[in-house]
């Protein structure tokens, strides 16, 4: 085995063993350090344009000092429970993202199943594409009031306004997915003769899986933009809610926070699905 | 000649797209013996791939039939493994388990779970890959995919291997060594073998016979050429060889003079995806 392309891999990572541990963890602060400090920086910059304009007499939306000192009670105690609508914001959070995983899960498997009939069969294609294309273009909160009809109950219907944004990219690039399956997989598994599950089950999924990815992932996004709007609307425990009842009760500083926790929270939603991602299409997408 | 094993009789393939008919192939008659290595040469378009989908069965005949060992095939299977021209490998899958889903699949009533993942491994050490098990193809250079794409292959033990130009995307050294690896495979094995190629050197260094194809469109099989050298076959001997030296002589003047390719636009292009591709 000593043709060249035989010859074993290098060891990329070869030098690090003579490396001190010390060296290393100074390697990965530094990596840490490169990630965090600009946007920490821009952060407290734009934090101090923000507090020296809030400042200003006769300014209409609080500093952030005022919004700090407003709001610590809700930081502090994010699980309090006063009844009724009077909850801390974790919980607030937590019945957003119960809806959001309920309409998203409902969303994957409708989804990815209709995409893979709109993928593999073309009269699905032609019957069904045009439809999804003008349904897709309707807004999530348009939903509300023909959902809200048909349930007669707030909370399915934010649900059902949640499964109707995301289905749509879910749908989409799924179909795509499956119509780019390279030719040359489809005769593999004639060759081997593997059966309709097991062509489903062992090519079209993982083959397909760079592309149903993305369509979660733009899916989960759309998901939490319309769970607060929906929210706004349907009243109830929800961050969407609380974020309605700030206003009317003039509470802007809860506002801003409801924001900034909106915001992560949908961060995090989107890592968490890019992530899953990544540690189920290895290998797929760089090839 | 002996018994057939592989027979292709009276193949004729028409592509209709657009209203338009187009014949690929004409009359294609061929016996292949078993243990048999047989090289398909001709100029790109003329139709070498659809012969091979259709022995592989990817590609029905309009008419004709193709016998392997007394049956006829008329749908793909395991018995005509392909090494593809592309390798093929499914990428989400290691080096490992693209040749373990065939395993799986094709002996799993016949070879309980420890005889099947001997058998993997026994493949992949015939064509030296037993050192990247747990790669992925993307972490691993083309021959070596080529290699994995051929312990696949024979890891289906079949009646007839087919290798539709299997080192075409290759740099010429790494050609060089795998096409003296399947030489060896094939020494101990005993395959019957159809190959596409469009090298000439391949051809006459792997093969028993080579079967040489008019241009399309309406290809047929213009002459077959046996090749008839002493084995095991070294390449740096035979470049100095007479004999080979002949052989060579005689598949370049079929190609360049009694067929030159005439280059006409869209000519054997007509034909679908899977039958244009380098056919």
């Amino acid at each position: 085995m000593s043709n060249a392309e035989t010859a074993a891999p290098v060891r990329i990572f070869a030098g690090t063993d003579t490396m001190g541990w010390t060296h290393r963890i100074g390697t990965a602060a530094r990596g840490v350090a490169a990630t965090v400090v600009p946007p920490l920086a821009v952060l407290c910059l734009m934090a101090l344009i923000w507090e020296i304009v809030g400042s200003q007499p006769g300014a209409s939306l609080p500093a952030p000092s005022k919004v700090l000192k407003d709001t610590m009670e809700l930081i502090v105690h994010p699980f309090y429970d006063n009844g009724g609508n009077d909850v801390g914001m974790a919980w607030q959070l937590l019945a957003s993202l119960k809806r959001v995983a309920l309409g998203y899960a409902l969303a994957v498997v409708a989804g990815v199943s209709l995409g893979v009939l709109v993928g593999q069969s073309t009269w699905a294609l032609r019957g069904l594409d045009p439809i999804f294309q003008v349904l897709r273009t309707v807004p999530p909160l348009a939903w509300l009031p023909i959902s809200l009809a048909a349930f007669r109950d707030g909370n399915p219907s934010a649900i059902f306004v949640i499964f109707i944004t995301a289905v749509w990219p879910i749908i989409i690039n799924t179909s795509i997915g499956i119509r780019n399956i390279p030719e040359d997989y489809r005769n593999v598994s004639r060759v081997i003769r593997l059966n309709g599950f097991e062509y489903f089950a062992q090519i079209m999924l993982p083959a397909a899986a760079p592309y149903i990815f993305s369509g979660l992932r733009i899916g989960v996004g759309l998901s939490w933009l319309a769970i607060v709007a929906a929210e706004m609307l349907i009243g109830g425990v929800g961050i969407g809610f609380f974020i309605w009842d700030a206003w009317n009760s003039s509470r802007i500083s809860d506002i801003i926070l409801a924001l900034v926790y909106v915001g992560v929270v949908g961060f995090i939603l989107d890592r968490l699905v890019a992530w899953a991602g990544r540690r189920v299409t290895r290998g797929t997408s760089v090839a | 000649m002996n018994k057939a094993y592989l027979e292709l009789s009276d193949i004729h393939m028409s592509f209709t797209r657009g209203g338009r008919t187009t014949q690929v192939l004409k009359g294609i008659d061929l016996k292949v013996r078993q243990g048999e290595f047989v090289a398909l040469i001709g100029h790109s378009g003329c139709g070498k791939s659809t012969v091979l989908n259709i022995v592989a069965g990817l590609l029905k005949a309009s008419s004709g039939g193709v016998i392997v060992d007394g049956r006829e095939v008329n749908e793909p299977g395991p018995d005509r493994a392909m090494v593809f021209q592309n390798h093929s490998l499914l990428p989400w899958l290691t080096v490992y388990q693209n040749v373990e889903i065939a395993v799986n699949k094709i002996f799993r009533d016949r070879l309980k779970p420890a005889e099947r993942k001997e058998w993997v491994l026994h493949n992949l050490e015939m064509v030296n890959m037993s050192h990247a098990l747990e790669r992925l193809p993307s972490e691993i250079s083309g021959g070596m995919k080529q290699r994995v794409g051929i312990a696949r292959a024979l890891a289906m033990k079949p009646k007839v291997l087919l290798l539709d130009e299997p080192f075409g995307a290759l740099d010429a050294l790494t050609r060089a060594h795998l096409q003296d690896e399947v030489m060896r495979i094939q020494s101990e094995l005993r395959n019957t073998v159809m190959m596409i190629t469009h090298d000439v050197d391949e051809a006459v260094l792997l093969s028993d016979r080579i079967v040489m194809m008019t241009n399309g469109p309406s290809a047929t099989i213009g002459e077959v050429l046996a090749v008839e050298l002493p084995r095991p076959r070294d390449r740096i001997a035979l470049a100095d060889d007479a004999r080979y030296n002949h052989y060579r002589h005689q598949v370049l003047q079929f190609l360049y003079e009694k067929q030159r390719k005439v280059e006409t636009f869209g000519a054997g292009r007509s034909a679908p995806a899977m039958a244009s591709r380098a056919a």
